[in-house]
């Protein structure tokens, strides 16, 4: 089992014949991905052919999904068309929207998901700015690269994403059950919280690690979801202790404003939650291996 | 980005919210010029994004012309909580019967936008929302209906604004949003909103944040920059599009995606502590691609910090290959020949990373040291730049 992607899964690609949208397609491939299309309005009813698939271009997500049962979606669309992306895998109502795009502005993301909400939120959104999620030797829809480690009992959920690679290196002897970036951007779908619920209900998830980062209280609201509701081992590390007030660190939703959303606050309610933290990301990953191992 | 209080009262005229007339002096001559031309009293006000300003002696009032003249000239250069004044802003004095507050802001917890009012305005917000949060309304506002009159007025019911000004009060909340949605802020916030003698509305205070990922639909956000308040490295860094925040430390940082450099930073911050204290210098993320050219141009930037001792370049090979990034460090450190004086430490690992120890190890550069580890080779980092 995995959480929200298995092998069962039938993915398409919004943007799939922009450089990226190619790029990481024939990767997802490469990588076992079950890719049944993609979508562009202005290049509808062509074919693509991509790591020696011949492809669908579909003029829509609907159109998409009816013709090949797709179920999830990657995005790769350019920030300024990526609303309307988003709205447009929303109304088709598919199950899952993985927005990988880079630097949407906050309030075309906060339109998104209210639209999401108003639609019932039939859709899962993951991100947007993130590497997506993957579910090894299964499926993987997004950019993680696939050939860090295999498939095992660990569940990682991540705002980052070269530290979702850094971990799943250090506890490649392990292997995960699914790892989820969910992205750094102010505004998010999937939170560390629905990761965390889904992990605990896997049965081939053991142990949870979650990555934070500076910004926002999303780990302090994990951490009192932690308490009241998740029974597995879960190992933290947050980022961003050495960060200045008032300066964004790379991700849009990075930065400390006066004392909120500080690397300290965030560590002491997750600890206070019963939740090991790492100083640094291989001790991290030391601390997991021994609640796996003692498991 | 934060605006200055002047350009936020800009951008709320242009979107029809009432503010006093004024105009901003970075000299002492140019205050004087411009409140002759508002005539009789006026507020001289420091630029600097930050509170406290009136506190700091940074706002006075000025009988006329010559006296705000004399103001400015104090004004001028002061250090209001390490930003130092370098404009001031000279507007109209009003006749205050009450101040409130109103602001919409991002609410990241419930993923949509919050608009936030008081009928006491005038104090600092955070202290209010301790001390009598009830006197503080918060409403949810929904991105896809915004705010009209109706909703301004059930704000302003819910923030205990007086039935006098409420007509009046809510067509400026109303203009507010408008400001806030068109040109992709993150923060729209007056206080104190006041009402005068005469029962009419005005915002005597701005203060703006602006989304930059929203800076391709607003070309003109670009002229609201203060390049000379920049850090000249920061500047560089950005002239480069790369992503740079400049520190206090003596440890330059390198490294691929924001989180993992984050973590770099306290990561070294930690090996510091056994090393004399020495801290990170800088933030910055090269991102996924790392080619030569972009590894040349950071190190460029870092090695331009007089306060860097050592470098350490921190690379996880996820969708970029090890040895790709290698080569450029090796093309880079070529580039830079012999400006390139600091001691580097590099850490590979991931993707293709016996490929990309092997060209550091045969390209046998003086300056680099290869450390396998993260925590490691941070700890080597610190070492040299705290002997150094």
């Amino acid at each position: 089992m995995s959480i929200f992607l298995d092998s069962s899964s039938k993915v398409i690609v919004q943007g799939i014949t922009g450089s990226e949208g190619t790029k990481h397609a024939t990767k997802m491939i490469a990588a076992g991905t079950n890719i049944v299309g993609g979508v562009n309005a202005r290049k509808a009813g062509q074919t693509v052919t991509i790591a020696e698939q011949e492809l669908t271009v579909f003029g829509s997500v609907g159109e998409a999904m009816k013709e090949t049962g797709a179920d999830v979606s990657v995005i790769f669309v350019p920030p300024k068309f990526a609303k309307d992306a988003v709205i447009e895998a929303i109304d088709a109502e598919i199950g899952l929207a993985v927005v990988i795009t880079e630097g949407i502005p906050v309030h075309d993301a906060a339109y998104f998901w209210a639209h999401a909400k108003s639609k019932g939120n039939k859709t899962r959104i993951i991100g947007p700015n993130c590497p997506g999620i993957i579910s090894p030797s299964q499926s993987n829809a997004g950019i993680i690269p696939a050939n860090i480690t295999g498939p095992g009992k660990i569940g990682l959920v991540s705002k980052s994403g070269t530290l979702t690679y850094q971990m799943m290196y250090e506890l490649r002897d392990i292997g995960f059950s699914t790892c989820v970036g969910i992205g750094g951007d102010p505004i998010i779908g999937t939170t560390h919280i629905d990761a965390l619920e889904a992990f605990q209900a896997d049965p081939e998830t053991d142990v949870i690690v979650m990555i934070g980062e500076i910004g926002g209280d999303a780990e302090e609201r994990a951490a009192d979801y932690i308490k009241a509701n998740v029974t597995k081992p879960v190992v933290g590390y947050v980022a961003g202790f050495t960060a200045p007030e008032g300066k964004t660190m790379g991700h849009a939703g990075a930065i400390v404003s006066g004392s909120a959303g500080t690397a300290q606050a965030k560590k002491e309610a997750l600890e206070a939650a019963g939740v090991k933290v790492g100083k640094t990301p291989t001790e991290t990953a030391d601390l997991a291996r021994e609640l796996y191992k003692a498991l | 980005m934060d605006l200055y209080e002047y350009q936020a009262k800009d951008l709320f005229a242009a979107h029809g919210v009432p503010v006093l007339p004024g105009a901003v002096a970075s000299t002492p001559e140019e205050a004087q010029a411009a409140a002759e031309k508002i005539g009789g009293q006026v507020v001289v006000k420091s630029q600097v994004k930050t509170g406290g300003r009136g506190k700091a002696g940074g706002v006075k009032l000025a009988e006329n012309s010559a006296e705000a003249k004399e103001k400015a000239e104090a004004i001028l250069g002061l250090d209001i909580k390490g930003h130092i004044t370098r404009r001031v802003l000279v507007t109209e004095a009003s006749d205050i019967s009450e101040e409130y507050y109103f602001s919409f802001l991002l609410d990241r917890a419930n993923r949509t936008f919050l608009a936030m009012a008081s009928a006491e305005g005038g104090v600092e917000i955070e202290q209010l929302a301790v001390e009598r949060p009830d006197a503080l309304a918060r409403v949810a506002i929904d991105p896809l209906e915004g705010v009209d009159k109706a909703k301004a007025l059930d704000i302003l019911t819910q923030g205990k604004f007086p039935e006098a000004v409420k007509d009046e009060a809510a067509d400026v909340v109303v203009k507010l949003w408008e400001t806030f949605v068109a040109e992709d802020a993150t923060l729209v916030e007056i206080n104190p909103l006041v009402r005068d003698p005469q029962d009419k509305i005005v915002a005597l205070d701005g203060k703006v944040t602006l989304d930059g990922n929203a800076d391709f639909r607003h070309p003109a956000h670009e002229e609201l920059v203060d390049k000379e308040a920049e850090d000249p490295l920061e500047a560089k860094a950005k002239a480069k599009d790369l992503n740079y925040v400049k520190l206090d430390g003596q440890v330059g940082i390198i490294g691929n995606g924001a989180g993992l450099v984050m973590s770099t930073l306290d990561v070294v911050a930690y090996a510091g502590e056994n090393h004399g204290n020495v801290k990170p210098a800088n933030f910055l993320d090269i991102g996924g691609g790392a080619s030569a050219e972009v590894m040349a141009a950071g190190l460029d930037v870092i090695l331009g910090d007089p306060d860097v001792k050592s470098v350490f370049v921190n690379v996880f090979g996820g969708i970029t290959a090890c040895d790709a990034v290698a080569s450029g460090i090796v093309e880079a450190l070529k580039i830079l020949g012999d400006d390139a004086t600091k001691p580097l430490v590099v850490r590979l690992d991931g993707n293709n990373v016996e490929e990309g120890r092997r060209i550091l190890n045969d390209a046998n550069h003086p300056l680099v040291t290869q450390v396998d580890t993260m925590d490691n080779a941070a700890d080597k980092a610190a070492e040299l730049a705290a002997g150094a």
